[in-house]
């Protein structure tokens, strides 16, 4: 579904992604850690193209990012963004953020796409605040919108980009399990996250990257139980428990 | 002690009172066409001044600057004696068959404003944050399309205030046309004083229906943004 291969990005002179490597399977449902300015962030926005690569081949659902001919917004349609910041839109009520661009993209008639949405809500445990502004909402409630807009245009894959770091910590269980129901209904999905308990429990594999490159990729248990390298040890031992 | 004695008679009622209507008539058409082709017009030389493409960026730019940066006065002059010498005969027939001084005086308030509202709605979008952008990008919308539903709406109810401005001032530079003889409000007062001396009551009487527009306005604006259009609050 999503295929990496010698993937280069700069800054400037900044190094962001360096040789990055990194296959995801249809279904599979892949987490990207490490430490803040890792390039764990610039990583997932090449996916949907939000940055472009400089080098390298990246193939996200049959389609060739390097390839100029690209429809770039034919892909993004296909794949659903989860930001830190939720990024809804505040002139719209939760239902409008959601039926936006199935009706004007899809060409989804309205009230198929409000019905939908509805349901979509539901899902997402907020079916009574369809018709209230993202200001009105929490931060959490905003999140789970966010995921629901994503969402309704049926894509093939799904980014999450530290979906619960701007999150008070009690709204983050609220979110994750919106996250962990979508992974059991076997979406493909890349989350970038430092919940180390959503990576545990909920995903197939997880990716270490550090400097740009990923320098460790295993199953969960194998990644938590046995780090090899040096820095991922530094790391968890950091996340995990930052007291010691 | 004051020896002129108030008529004001001469403009409640009568001929005089007919004229002032007419003129308040044609004052209310030549600005809220000006005020609706501005508008829209402003829109898209905003959305031109942030365009990628560099000819159509600096295109909009010297728009801008060439239009905001001209006395209303002589583009009116030139879109009435300068514009015809250029134009085709066929046009020019058809626009001396039609109502040519409101024509100019509609097309040079238009633009004229337009260059006004475009930087008013510019400073709008710029004030949007770029996540906006990216959200919208991200759902497969294209950069024109993320304008239209993202970005513009929320520019244009941050920009409310400058806009009703932008409105009153259509409403009072439309008073110019009467030098191209529209025969708007301000020619109508100045015939009823021509006619009858009654120069203190005509003009009163065009001031407070000027005024009455322009609190018209700020009112129907400000009541449209408020409720018609959805809240825009800070998270």
């Amino acid at each position: 579904m999503i295929r990496f291969e010698g993937v280069h990005k700069y800054f400037g002179k900044l190094h962001v992604l360096n040789d990055v490597n990194l296959h995801v399977k249809k279904g599979e449902v892949v987490v990207v850690c490490g430490p803040s300015g890792s390039g764990k962030s610039t990583l997932i926005r090449t996916i949907n193209q939000l940055e472009p690569i400089d080098e390298g081949k990246l193939i996200v659902d049959g389609m060739d990012l390097s390839d100029p001919k690209v429809n770039i917004n034919k892909l993004r349609a296909e794949v659903g963004f989860v930001f830190q910041q939720f990024n809804l839109y505040p002139h719209l009520t939760a239902l409008k953020n959601i039926t936006l661009a199935p009706i004007k993209i899809r060409g989804t008639p309205k009230k198929e796409a409000e019905e939908q949405a509805i349901a979509l809500l539901e899902r997402v445990d907020l079916a009574e605040k369809k018709d209230v502004h993202p200001s009105q909402l929490s931060g959490g409630q905003q999140q789970r919108v966010a995921i629901a807009r994503a969402l309704a245009m049926k894509p093939k894959i799904m980014l999450f980009d530290e979906p619960t770091s701007a999150l008070d910590p009690e709204m983050i269980g609220e979110v994750l399990m919106v996250m962990k129901d979508l992974a059991e209904s076997g979406m493909t999905m890349v989350v970038v996250t430092h919940e180390m308990g959503f990576a545990r429990e909920v995903s197939h594999r997880v990716s270490f990257i550090d400097f740009g490159s990923i320098l460790e990729e295993a199953e969960p248990a194998e990644f938590f139980m046995n780090p090899k390298h040096e820095r991922l040890r530094q790391f968890l031992k950091q996340v995990l428990s930052p007291m010691h | 002690m004051l020896k002129y004695k108030f008529d004001w008679a001469v403009v409640l009622s009568g001929t005089y009172y007919d004229w002032l209507v007419s003129g308040v008539k044609v004052t209310i058409q030549l600005s809220v066409v000006s005020i609706a082709l501005a508008f829209l017009l402003g829109l898209t030389i905003a959305v031109m001044r942030m365009s990628k493409l560099r000819p159509v960026r600096w295109f909009a730019h010297g728009y801008l600057e060439f239009f905001r940066n001209t006395p209303l006065l002589v583009q009116i002059f030139f879109w009435y004696f300068g514009s015809y010498k250029i134009l085709p005969t066929a046009v020019n027939d058809w626009l001396v068959s039609t109502n040519f001084e409101f024509a100019s005086a509609v097309i040079a308030l238009t633009i004229y404003t337009s260059a006004f509202i475009a930087e008013d709605i510019r400073s709008g979008v710029l004030s949007i944050p770029k996540e906006q952008m990216e959200a919208s990008r991200s759902s497969g919308f294209s950069y024109i399309r993320s304008m239209q539903f993202i970005i513009l709406p929320q520019a244009v109810r941050i920009t409310i205030p400058p806009l009703i401005n932008q409105f009153l001032n259509v409403v009072k530079n439309s008073s110019l046309a009467m030098t191209i003889g529209v025969a708007e409000l301000t020619y109508q007062a100045r015939q009823v004083e021509s006619y009858t001396f009654k120069g203190f009551e005509a003009f009163t009487a065009a001031t407070v229906v000027y005024l009455a527009m322009s609190i018209i306005i700020t009112i129907a604006v400000t009541w449209y943004s408020k409720t018609i259009l959805s809240p825009l609050k800070a998270r």
